[in-house]
């Protein structure tokens, strides 16, 4: 009598696949570390993919200085843990520039902080692979994105000549200058990954677990307010409510949910019955309907 | 809208028991194809609706895009819900193949929706190629298109032997049972040779919802069930796990001296601590001493899973190879046959060097024949110089260095293969391996002692070729059996080679294209060249209508051997007798390529003997054909290998 592979297995070994072929065929692969719960199951599946050697790649972090405290401090703590290899990248002319959510709106901030930051790291560096955590059932353009998707040599994305992707038979032939992301998540529901989470015991930054936080309701949204570069408007008030993050990014643009789920299965459940999906909470995807292909387009992950 | 409705009814509201629910759900993969606008983007979004899988603000954004691209007026247009790139939207059409998610409390879903624009086949073979069931839509008022048919024929390449005929916009023909039942026959009669196992016809209305979640009140002539019923209930295709083990190698892992581990996910079989396993490009032989995890060792792996094997012997074995079971192994070979699948603007370019990959393997590698093309309208094998983006053809490969596989309807992982531009690095097409070719490289004569004329004299006789060559139903197989009878009573060692005892065994895997009628005349013509050097007498009897491959026969033999036999007899008579009917199904349009009606018969210039056949009976015929060997020996010729017939 043979064990039955359970969905989740199935979702874990197609990774692990995924992450071998990469390194078995680039020669400067890395991984996109964003420090959400999508990058701990990725880390926790390249640690998998390798064991009991180490992931051959560097993991870089895209820092837009803006992100939550203790995403940094959950970010550290890792590398410290699983002997990583991370590198941080902040883009200088941004920091020159002070671009800020709040003055430069969450399009612009987003464009030069984290796209083009991610541009330069990855000429900078020079890297050939890049995995990422995105996951199809997130928006409608990723739904329509290979798992070794195409990048030229502007990193820019041409969802109109995608190649096609037959079997496991990844096509990772690139010339110079060019690049593919890799998207080992492709085929992740956010309920798979939460229940991958609760499985396997990943660690997460504790944002996203309920606590009582100092929040502004600002623009229909919940905006935490981590540090004191986040100026109140007229009339607003800090209020410490009881609240959690389902996704997390800059804390300026990051809304959160009033919630009381405090363990793993307490989000699961909270999970079953939510009426929005996780992007909701995402300011940088309301601008405009096609947006997340747009920015894509240009090289945002 | 959206709700899981599995846990909130759960009194105890067990999370624990939820969860362990939702682990042991079984997963389909399915395609939605079919020609454009015959709703399949539709028909996600209503199954996504329906299903309750749409937040609330995905609704309001879909309320929203419908009112500014939508084509349905008020109505909710589902397309958009799938329709994810802006191009897509604007033009109302589905350019790339999106993947979707949903669930029921029976299983998972992941749904791939492919373009049915044919410039865009290709991602609907990226869809099909990782897709358990085809979801194949037919627009009711349209009826079976051209890309119906070319996505049936592909969905059928790839290996997915389940098919859904969703008959959609049944409403719009008034849901008429006989709109339903003529699509479904000619469906099923054009769809018979797919091999596919089942075809489940289901009139629906995508946009409205009929028969997709819920049993239409429209349709009570319908019996069967309904689209997600079907899904639901659908068995999957039986697991891998008792084939012979196929592990490919991926990677090395080498992170000291001390360990040296493979790499790989098992295709097929599974495999154990101290299970013997043999390298399949080098036949070396070891035995599995860990199958290591993070998770801690295990005692054995199944299809499907993840592992680094680590083996008893340091034999040499690296990425592209493949451990496999030492009693059932796969083909290592670089020449071999394939079903090849064109995906780019630039045709095929036989004889060019493209990049052969397999999952774990590649190699440089060319299309060395072209065999046939494959009509996707009705499947007929024609003849062809190069293959076009979309067209699907039988093709030869020879790579630079052996790969290893199985055939592709032994395996889907092992058995396929893509192929990549080497200046573009473009995929321009996919492959299924139907089997390897044999090397005559590597087959080498013996020297013998004993040879032709030796074999012939010691039976009496002079080894002749008799190849008798004409249209179909010109007498040519009654002359060859009664010459054969004769010459058998009068003590000679004969033997019959004809359409019937060659077509259907050595020969079986040819069609009737002219390349492939010029490599069935070849095969015989060697068959032949063997049994003559044997010292045999063999008659053939074929209708052989090419001048240049009876030409091609007779250089093979020794001088004198061959004797060419033209049974002359002129169309209108053989059109008349058609002994096999198929003069009349020719004529009728259903059978392609046949010699005198669609397809030249080049009669021979010189032939040894030229029978007349108006008005003679076959008896007179053979007659006259002992008459001419005789009158050979007769004439004094004297040859080393016998003593004349």
């Amino acid at each position: 009598m043979l064990a039955r592979l359970s969905h989740l297995d199935r979702l874990e070994a197609e990774a692990i696949h995924i992450f071998r072929e990469v390194a078995a065929h680039f020669s400067k692969p890395v991984m996109l570390y964003s420090v959400g719960k999508d990058s701990s199951v990725l880390l926790h599946l390249a640690m998998k993919a390798f064991y009991p050697a180490k992931p051959p790649f560097p993991f870089l972090h895209v820092d837009t200085t803006w992100k939550f405290r203790e995403m940094i401090e959950f970010r550290d703590r890792m590398a410290h843990e699983n002997g990583l290899d991370l590198l941080v990248h902040v883009n200088e002319d941004g920091v020159r520039d002070s671009i800020n959510p709040f003055d430069h709106g969450s399009n612009t901030h987003t464009h030069v902080m984290k796209t083009v930051g991610l541009r330069q790291a990855l000429d900078k560096y020079g890297f050939d692979a890049a995995f990422g955590g995105a996951r199809r059932d997130e928006e409608k353009s990723r739904a329509k994105e290979r798992i070794f998707s195409f990048r030229n040599a502007q990193h820019a994305w041409d969802p109109k000549h995608q190649r096609p992707e037959m079997w496991k038979t990844f096509n990772t032939r690139i010339s110079k200058g060019e690049s593919i992301r890799v998207f080992p998540l492709s085929n992740w529901t956010e309920l798979d990954i939460w229940q991958y989470i609760l499985r396997e015991g990943i660690p997460i930054v504790p944002l996203y677990f309920a606590a009582r936080r100092p929040v502004v309701s600002r623009d229909g949204m919940l905006i935490m307010r981590d540090d004191n570069r986040m100026k109140l408007h007229e009339g607003e008030v800090i209020e410490n409510r009881l609240v959690r993050f389902r996704t997390l990014g800059c804390y300026p643009l990051t809304g959160a949910i009033e919630s009381d789920a405090e363990t793993l299965e307490e989000i699961v459940s909270e999970m079953l019955v939510a009426r929005t999906s996780e992007r909701q909470g995402r300011l940088i995807d309301r601008d405009e309907s096609g947006s997340m292909e747009k920015k894509k387009r240009e090289g945002y992950f | 809208m959206r709700n899981n409705t599995a846990l909130a009814a759960r009194p105890d509201n067990d999370i624990g028991a939820w969860l362990e629910e939702q682990e042991n759900k079984s997963l389909l993969r399915f395609l939605t194809c079919g020609s454009v606008d015959d709703g399949k983007s539709t028909l996600i979004g209503r199954l996504l609706y329906d299903t309750k899988l749409i937040f609330e603000d995905q609704l309001a954004a879909l309320e929203r895009d419908s009112r500014k691209h939508g084509t349905t007026g008020e109505d909710i247009d589902f397309a958009l819900l799938v329709d994810g790139l802006e191009a897509e939207r604007e033009q109302g059409i589905t350019i790339d193949v999106a993947y979707r998610f949903f669930a029921t409390a029976k299983r998972k879903f992941i749904v791939a929706d492919t373009p049915g624009h044919e410039q865009y086949t290709r991602n609907m073979a990226t869809g099909a190629s990782t897709a358990d069931v085809a979801v194949v839509l037919v627009d009711a008022r349209q009826g079976i298109l051209t890309q119906t048919r070319r996505h049936s024929i592909i969905a059928s390449l790839l290996g997915i032997r389940r098919i859904v005929l969703a008959i959609n916009k049944i409403d719009l023909v008034g849901f008429d049972q006989s709109v339903y039942a003529r699509i479904v026959e000619e469906y099923q009669s054009f769809a018979s040779n797919l091999g596919f196992t089942s075809i489940e016809a289901i009139p629906m209305s995508a946009r409205y919802g009929d028969n997709v979640t819920s049993r239409s009140d429209n349709t009570d002539w319908y019996r069967g069930p309904t689209l997600l019923e079907f899904l639901e209930n659908v068995p999957l295709e039986e697991g891998r796990d008792s084939e012979p083990l196929r592990f490919p190698i991926q990677y090395v892992n080498r992170p000291n001296l001390d360990f040296r581990g493979f790499a790989g996910t098992v295709s097929s079989g599974s495999v154990a601590q101290g299970d013997a396993v043999v390298v399949a490009k080098s036949g070396r032989q070891s035995k599995v001493r860990r199958i290591v995890t993070q998770d801690g060792d295990l005692p054995m792996a199944v299809a499907g899973q993840a592992v680094t094997l680590v083996l008893e012997d340091e034999i040499e074995v690296s990425r592209g190879n493949m451990l496999v079971a030492p009693t059932s192994r796969p083909h290592v070979a670089d020449k071999f046959a394939a079903q090849l699948v064109w995906f780019d603007e630039q045709a095929l370019n036989p004889g060019r060097s493209y990049i052969l990959r397999t999952e774990t393997d590649q190699s440089p590698a060319t299309v060395t024949e072209l065999r046939y093309r494959i009509n996707v309208n009705d499947f007929a094998q024609e003849e062809a110089a190069t293959l076009a983006m979309n067209e699907v053809a039988l093709v030869n490969v020879s790579t630079q260095s052996p790969i290893v596989f199985d055939s592709f309807a032994e395996n889907r992982e092992t058995g396929s293969f893509i192929l990549i531009d080497r200046i573009t690095n473009a995929t321009v097409g996919a492959a299924m391996i139907v089997n390897p070719l044999r090397q005559a490289a590597n087959i080498h004569w013996q020297a013998l002692e004993v040879d032709g004329k030796a074999r012939a004299r010691q039976k009496h006789q002079r080894a002749s070729v008799i190849w008798l060559t004409g249209l179909s139903g010109s007498g040519k197989s009654t002359i060859a059996g009664l010459l054969d009878k004769k010459l058998h009573l009068a003590g000679r060692h004969t033997y019959v080679l004809d359409g019937d005892n060659v077509r259907h065994g050595l020969n079986r895997d040819l069609g009737f294209t002219e390349t492939d009628r010029v490599e069935n005349i070849r095969r015989v013509a060697e068959v032949a060249k063997l049994m003559a050097d044997a010292g045999l007498i063999v008659i053939v009897s074929f209708i052989s209508p090419f001048r240049s491959e009876r030409q091609m026969a007779r250089e093979l033999l020794p001088e004198g051997q061959f004797i060419e036999v033209f049974v002359d007899t002129s169309l209108e008579e053989c059109a008349r007798r058609d002994p096999k009917g198929l003069y009349k199904r020719a004529l009728a349009g259903e059978i392609s390529n046949f010699t005198g009606i669609d397809s030249p018969y080049e009669p021979p210039v010189a032939p040894e003997i030229h029978l007349e056949t108006a008005g003679k009976s076959p008896e007179e015929m053979v007659e006259a054909v002992e008459r001419w060997l005789a009158d050979r020996d007769a004439a004094g010729q004297e040859y080393d290998d016998g003593g004349g017939i």
